[in-house]
């Protein structure tokens, strides 16, 4: 069955116009804000398809601009969200650009704070459901319905071991793995969809394991 | 759920002797593992997010985003109020409503998607104005919200709601099938009578193309939602006459999703056929390319 239950018909409760231009654009947004994980100095974003032909109409740059400040689809000041963010000093600035081969609703959302740099790119695929695509150069594959974590670190043997053997030992089941690595013993990430929030003790002892550079945690989002 | 299908719902509601409303309320708790009262809560709730809508709709009359679209639903509500309606003030108030809460969507106001915000009208515009004019509860109108809900489920496990997948039988069609099969229910309907309203609905929207100008969510979508909600008092009035779809609604969903799988690219939400690629629509968009992001 596509659809489970009652509230994936009657529902979300959402501010329109558009469940993939608009709820789903939230939802991009905060989820790459998530990933960041503090404020940025300085946002852009690159709209590509559909987001780029149709998404001033839609308010998708409101809606991805209202994501990053950590409002939800359902939340009125949405239309504001641009001039919240100036008050905020978040200095935003948005492009359209063409590239072959991409879902039909993509965006790149570029986040930096003094030397800090992310890339997210991910899209919106329906009924304000979204995949992350790709953090910085990785390649990556998760949706954000789910608490997910995402740990930078090198490639050695036994890290994934590591990182799963303090899940575990938490009681967290883990729904999704999938790792993707610049080149042999080089830079790879770990993306991991949880069954269990994760705690911060868990993601402190993650976070000091020998070649582990960064970990991010995701909280799982509401269904949009 | 223990139904996949409209024929096994009516089967579980006879069986059982509940209502589709009460039927699909204990199957979502079952299926959630929430309390009654939360699940319940929670489509009040979106209840109380639909009725602020019609309001803010006719009060407000706000514009959309694009500046393409707003105000028609005051328009046909002081127009229905004015008592010369040929539809008779009643249906005319319901497409008002159902015109309020599509605005609302287009200028970036809050709705519930039913099932989709390309469709969020329908149901809003058939519940409200029912509820003003036979004096119903709150409660009451809830239980429809559940059946509504079913009749959707239904539909979208075995055929589809959105445009982008069917063209616009999927979402303003299926959103007309739930109305009137609800309020069939809220009438005082069988769950079987409901049931024929939703075949008798869907019907008559089958093959009807998502086309909408310059990719938004307003032309033609915001009067469709209108008509729609009319359409849905329509098919109700037949069932509660008692006139049955004499293709079982189980049959008619199977020709949506035939239909839908059959339609071209172009008018399923890709703004490349239709209303979309007239001469206008085209000037709508280029207009709005020219004007870029901000």
């Amino acid at each position: 069955m596509r659809f489970k239950d009652v509230f994936s018909i009657i529902g979300p409760c959402m501010v329109g116009p558009s469940s993939s231009h608009t709820a789903g654009a939230v939802r991009l947004g905060q989820t790459a804000g998530a990933i960041f994980g503090e404020w940025p100095e300085q946002a852009t974003i690159v709209l590509y398809g559909s987001f780029a032909d149709t998404g001033r109409g839609h308010g998708t740059d409101l809606a991805m601009v209202a994501g990053l400040m950590g409002f939800n689809p359902d939340d009125d000041r949405i239309r504001e969200a641009l001039a919240l963010a100036e008050e905020a000093g978040v200095r935003v600035r948005f492009r359209t650009a063409r590239r072959a081969g991409l879902h039909p609703n993509t965006a790149t959302i570029i986040l930096k704070r003094g030397e800090r740099e992310d890339h997210i790119t991910g899209c919106s695929v329906g009924g304000g459901n979204i995949e992350i695509t790709s953090v910085n150069r990785f390649e990556v594959k998760f949706t954000a319905n789910y608490p997910t974590l995402l740990i930078f670190h090198d490639d050695r043997p036994s890290m994934i071991a590591e990182i799963t053997d303090i899940l575990g030992k938490a009681g967290i089941n883990i729904g999704y793995m999938e790792v993707d690595r610049m080149s042999r013993n080089g830079d790879a990430l770990t993306v991991l969809e949880l069954d269990q929030a994760v705690g911060k003790d868990e993601i402190g002892r993650i976070a000091k394991l020998p070649n582990v550079r960064r970990v991010c945690a995701i909280p799982p989002f509401g269904k949009a | 759920m223990r139904f996949k299908t409209l024929n096994e719902l009516v089967g579980l509601c006879a069986r059982e002797s509940v209502t589709i409303g009460r039927l699909m309320l204990a199957e979502q708790v079952r299926e959630s593992g929430e309390t009654e009262a939360r699940v319940f809560g929670r489509m009040s709730e979106y209840y109380r997010v639909m009725k602020e809508a019609v309001r803010k709709g006719i009060e407000e009359a706000p514009r959309s985003r694009s500046g393409l679209t707003g105000g028609d639903a005051r328009r046909v509500y002081e127009y229905a109020l004015g008592g010369s309606a040929s539809l008779g003030s009643e249906a005319c108030t319901a497409m008002a409503c159902a015109l309020s809460v599509s605005e609302v969507n287009a200028s970036m106001g809050r709705i519930v998607a039913t099932p989709t915000a390309g469709s969020c009208g329908v149901i809003p515009g058939v519940f409200i104005s029912s509820q003003q004019r036979f004096g119903w509860t709150d409660e009451h109108m809830v239980y429809g919200l559940f059946c509504a809900g079913a009749i959707g489920y239904v539909i979208a496990n075995n055929s589809f709601i959105s445009g982008a997948e069917g063209g616009c039988q999927a979402e303003i069609g299926s959103a007309i099938a739930m109305a009137a099969g609800a309020l069939t229910e809220l009438r005082g309907g069988t769950a079987e009578q409901a049931v024929h309203a939703v075949g008798l609905a869907l019907k008559n929207s089958l093959g009807l193309i998502c086309d909408p100008v310059a990719g938004l969510v307003e032309i033609p979508c915001i009067v469709r939602n209108g008509f729609g909600a009319v359409t849905a008092l329509a098919a109700a009035d037949m069932a509660l006459a008692g006139v049955r779809s004499v293709i079982p609604s189980d049959e008619v969903i199977g020709v949506m999703l035939e239909v839908g799988s059959l339609m071209p690219e172009s008018y399923r939400e890709t703004a490349k056929g239709g209303l979309a690629r007239t001469p206008t629509g085209r000037k709508i968009l280029d207009d709005m390319r020219l004007e870029g992001m901000k």
